[in-house]
């Protein structure tokens, strides 16, 4: 989530109020923002991602300033026509077909002001703009552009400006190899034979988007009076968002907003920023419905007003800046705001519905019962373990499901079978007082074709118990003890198991399937664990076991 | 009184009882009652308990003879000698000590003693010469006080000096190696008033049961007989026994209060795909979720197949479809929704289930729970888990509002110790309204963040359903919930899987 940094006296400004700290907090947090910190200086808040209107003191205290009713309803911004074009080259399809422009004229920019422009940039450029990828946007002095611009594609090659704050002229390769820049968001243009280029009337390079600007025309200064604003990429909603919040946030600067028109190729032409209101539905039925209220039509446009919002015959005139209204659900949510969540009732509304357990779970429980009955501790351990733990430690060869993007070698595999988590317990236990008798119910994980993802899981129980005296029988006696509390006998066969002492191993079959593996675990297992005392398990599918036990119902 | 705490007496305490006096020593008891020490010990400790006796300690200082003293009291006093020597004639150093035999600091050490005693005196002319005075011959004719203590029987003890002896021991004391002490502590024990009364009664052991034999019960021999009282508010050992995991008790308990609403138990898969985790829930194809710092995605198997009517979702994403939505208006990739991962939020099943309404499994209204696994591509330190629990639950009701999910929710936190929950605005890219709900912490005096909620978006519940329908939703971290409970701080105790702290744990009693 995005965080902020608000200077409070241009917020207090801007909002043309001055409240107490602790009714600013709580307006802020019942608008929608949480405060981070507050100070006599500074306002910290966190931003939903959904609000890039935002993040800023101009678009944060517009909100706000309505929000406590000082400045309410939709706020028109003026836009005059600049006469000034920029032409889209045929080369930037599939490289980056889009950009939205505007002229911001009569800024006055000290310290302050080009920090507060900064922060809006980078914050944009983060959540909005997916790190550029979605929304790459530059800033320019308009002092040092000739006008027209042109938007187009070149070989590396043939780029070669000086990058911001950068020593020397680079070409493209050594600007994405060499520059913090470059290195940063290189992978946003990889596999890629030309990048996008902005250059103006003198082909001077203005930016090759997503990287970098020109060091010659990027730079704002105090004594910039105005500024070319460009937003690319591949999606025009998004850029022309992104446009609309940033030029509306120049407007409340004190900025004037001209408009330039794109040529793309092929003749289409496009004027942008496009600052007017969009419509939303406002069906008042199906709002009050949804919250659980009884508005009026005249209570509504209030609320509707109160969020900057215009209301009109049944229509709410959506502002430019808001990148988020994308159905009437996100207006009810805007009137829940204003109507205050602090005021909404609780209510369980009398309705009959019939509940029901998870027959598996209910299994399981009963079964966690009769062990935690014999003495035996649950435990409950991770799903995600390491390829390790799963085979080599147990002596096993198993092909496991395996994580692509695992932050330790320790947790890279999910688990197939139980007793490797549970002798792991044992080995973190060594210094608890004997007997060690523990067991648990938990998922695992094996790659089959015929399910939708490939993977099967199912559920399987191990049961472990580590004494001078553990052995087969006592093992044995759990397992009989289980089967017969819920009428089933096993078929003892003898097998073999890697993980356990030959001769002391045994498959349990139930109704003709093999469901569990039962013995002694092999001393040369205990020593990888460097467990002291004898172990003795059984490990059981108990997805398997409550299938047959429903085949048998 | 007396007869109850006579009842209560051992077969030991009865043996050793009778046999204390007064300051009874410990040696005494042990060689009369024939009992190994340590029984001994322990018989003494309960009869203390049970204020029947009282025991002391006594701190002796005890004499006993050192290397000289062993020396001088077979062979005399050095001075002795000395005097004995000179008796009929005065003689030079040299002439002494070859008479004498006595060793050069004896010599030296007697010379001045005797000086002392005016029982020598020393002339010089070449060299000195030493002669018996009176004072001295008399000296011979008697043992001195010292002489007689060294006779005495050792050890001593030297409380019970006599003036005499007392007065020969401070000289004797002074003197190298004549003499040592030793501090000695020995117990003695005594009858209380109580005991004394306890030794009254019948203390024979006869007619007393200590343990129930089958004997006596078949036989009714112990109609006849009394059961020795036990001390029963006396602390005994720890035990431990078999016993569920606490986390698992409190999902039960937590399952239960959602079971007593009248939900249905939702359960499935742990790999799912992006598909079912993030596209039907309407999350944009490049929403920072789905970054690969943040989901555990699958290697092997890699893709999931898609259900056929998978182009529902498509068009919801790209155009709004018809549920009256824009929609994100940018391209949707069934490659992108086909990646396996760990499902990341149990609302994963809600949307299934929802499709199941959708199938005719289950009818409108409907409510679901879970409570179970999801996963955060996460590094474990005392804050994060990256598995862990999720507490879902959706009601799917045509006339569900907003005023109810805080209804639900205030119910459920309600059984889980919250009295009072608020609502504050949030975002979650698949609700509108969304909600964070919170609650008052009476101890802490102070509101805490409780869960995220909100009312399905309709992108996600119209593909899914058929219809638009208000499907309240929520999705709490069961972990932070169950914490404090448990007095956890550090979540990876949850799962750290240590005995000594399973059982020890005490239960989940809400």
């Amino acid at each position: 989530m995005p965080t902020i940094t608000l200077n409070r006296k241009v917020f207090e400004k801007l909002v043309g109020s001055k409240l107490s700290e602790e009714k600013l907090v709580d307006r802020i947090t019942y608008l929608g923002a949480s405060v981070e910190e507050i100070t006599a200086d500074e306002i910290k808040l966190e931003i939903e991602p959904n609000r890039p209107d935002w993040l800023s003191e101009q678009g944060f205290a517009r909100a706000f300033s309505s929000f406590i009713g000082k400045k309410t309803g939709l706020k028109n911004y003026k836009i005059i026509p600049s006469g000034q074009k920029l032409t889209l080259e045929r080369s930037l399809q599939g490289i980056r077909e889009h950009t939205a422009c505007a002229i911001v004229k009569g800024l006055t920019f000290d310290g302050e002001k080009i920090r507060e422009l900064i922060q809006i940039q980078e914050k944009l450029h983060v959540s909005f703009g997916r790190n550029r990828k979605r929304v790459a946007i530059g800033i320019y002095p308009l002092e040092h552009i000739t006008m027209p611009i042109t938007f187009k594609a070149l070989e590396p090659k043939k780029i070669k400006f000086q990058p911001l704050e950068h020593s020397r002229e680079l070409d493209a390769n050594q600007i994405l190899a060499q520059h913090p820049a470059g290195r940063e968001y290189a992978h946003l243009l990889e596999g890629l034979k030309k990048y996008p280029l902005f250059v103006d009337a003198k082909n001077k390079v203005l930016s090759m988007p997503p990287i970098i600007n020109s060091h010659d025309t990027g730079k704002i200064s105090t004594s910039t009076k105005e500024v070319f604003i460009e937003c690319s990429g591949h999606h025009f909603e998004s850029l022309s968002q992104a446009l609309n919040i940033l030029v509306t946030t120049m407007a409340e600067m004190g900025g004037q907003v001209y408009s330039m028109t794109l040529y793309y190729p092929g003749g289409k032409k496009v004027t942008t920023p496009n600052l007017k209101p969009t419509e939303q539905k406002v069906d008042i039925n199906y709002i009050n419905k949804l919250l659980g209220l009884q508005l009026t039509e005249a209570q509504t446009k209030k609320l509707l007003e109160r969020m900057g919002f215009g209301y009109n015959n049944k229509k709410a005139q959506v502002p430019a800046y808001r990148a988020d209204v994308l159905h009437m659900v996100d207006l009810a949510e805007d009137i829940a705001i204003a109507y205050g969540y602090e005021n909404f009732d609780e209510i369980i509304p009398n309705v009959a519905t019939l509940a029901q357990e998870d027959g598996f779970e209910v299994f399981k429980k009963r079964v966690a019962n009769l062990l935690a009955g014999l003495g035996f501790i649950e435990t409950n351990t991770f799903c995600i373990t390491s390829k390790h733990k799963q085979t080599k430690k147990t002596n096993t060869k198993l092909e496991l499901v395996e994580l692509a993007n695992s932050f330790s070698a320790d947790y890279d595999v999910l688990r197939a079978w139980m007793l490797p988590s549970l002798l792991d317990v044992l080995e973190h236990n060594k210094s608890r007082e004997l007997p060690h008798k523990i067991f648990e119910t938990n998922y695992c994980f094996k790659k089959n074709t015929k399910t939708e993802t490939g993977v099967e899981e199912f559920q399987r129980l191990a049961v472990l118990i580590s004494d001078h005296n553990a052995d087969y029988t006592k093992i044995r006696q759990v397992l009989d003890y289980l089967l017969n509390a819920l009428s089933l006998k096993a078929e003892m066969i003898e097998a073999e198991h890697p993980t356990f002492i030959p001769g002391r191993v045994a498959r349990a079959s139930v109704n003709n399937k093999k469901i569990a593996y039962i013995g002694e675990v092999n001393p040369q297992t205990l020593n990888n664990y460097e467990l002291d005392s004898p172990v003795a398990a059984l490990e059981l599918n108990m997805t398997e076991l409550y299938q047959i036990l429903q085949k048998a119902l | 009184m007396v007869q109850k705490i006579v009842d209560s007496l051992n077969q030991l305490e009865r043996t050793v009882l009778p046999i204390i006096k007064n300051n009874t020593a410990f040696e005494e008891l042990l060689e009369k009652s024939h009992l190994q020490e340590v029984e001994l010990q322990r018989a003494l400790q309960w009869l203390e308990n049970k204020k029947l006796i009282s025991g002391a300690l006594q701190t002796n200082e005890l004499l006993e003879l050192d290397e000289n003293g062993k020396k001088y009291r077979k062979g005399g006093l050095p001075e002795k000698k000395f005097l004995q020597t000179i008796k009929n004639d005065s003689l030079t150093y040299d002439q002494l000590i070859k008479k004498s035999k006595l060793e050069k600091q004896e010599i030296s050490a007697c010379i001045g003693l005797l000086k002392q005693k005016a029982a020598i005196q020393v002339t010089k002319e070449k060299e000195p010469l030493f002669t018996i005075t009176t004072a001295g011959k008399a000296l011979l004719l008697k043992n001195s006080l010292e002489e007689e203590l060294l006779q005495e029987h050792y050890p001593l003890n030297v409380k019970d000096l006599k003036p005499e002896q007392q007065f020969a021991y401070e000289n004797l004391i002074k003197r190298k190696n004549m003499l040592k002490t030793i501090i000695q502590k020995k117990r003695s024990y005594t009858l209380t008033s109580l005991g004394k009364k306890a030794t009254q009664t019948k203390l024979s052991s006869k007619n007393i049961i200590n343990s129930l034999t089958s004997k006596e019960l078949k036989s009714g021999s112990w109609k006849n007989k009394k059961f020795r009282r036990y001390d029963v508010t006396i602390n005994v050992p720890a035990i431990h026994g078999g016993k569920r995991h606490f986390v698992n008790q409190a999902t039960e308990y937590i399952k239960k209060i959602w079971i007593e609403m009248g939900f249905v138990e939702m359960t499935g898969d742990l790999v799912q795909s992006a598909f079912w985790n993030l596209d039907t829930l309407f999350v944009p194809q490049d929403h920072p979720a789905r970054a690969m710092q943040d989901s555990f995605y699958i290697k092997n198997p890699k893709k999931a197949k898609l259900p056929e009517w998978h182009k529902k979702i498509k068009e919801v994403h790209e155009n709004g479809a018809d549920t009256g939505s824009s929609g994100w208006g940018t391209p949707w990739s069934s490659e992108i929704a086909s990646e396996n991962m760990l499902r990341t939020h149990t609302t994963v099943l809600s949307s299934q289930f929802l499709r199941k309404i959708h199938d005719g499994e289950y009818t409108m209204p409907a409510k679901f729970f879970s409570v179970n696994k999801v996963f955060r591509n996460e590094a474990l330190d005392w804050k994060h888990l990256f598995e862990f629990n999720q507490v879902e639950g959706i009601v799917v009701d045509p006339n569900g509002n907003l005023e109810q999910l805080k209804g639900y929710l205030a119910e459920f936190f309600g059984k889980m110790g919250f009295k009072k929950i608020r609502m504050k605005p949030a975002h979650f890219p698949y609700t509108e309204p969304s909600v964070e709900v919170e609650g008052y912490n009476e101890i802490k005096k102070e509101w805490v963040e409780l869960t995220g909620a909100g009312i399905f978006r309709p992108e996600m519940t119209k593909p899914l359903l058929g219809v638009e329908v208000p499907v309240l939703a929520w999705g709490i971290g069961m972990e932070r919930v169950i914490m404090e409970y448990f007095n956890i701080v550090d979540i990876r105790d949850l799962y750290y899987n240590d005995l000594k702290q399973l059982r020890e744990m005490k239960i989940f009693n809400k």
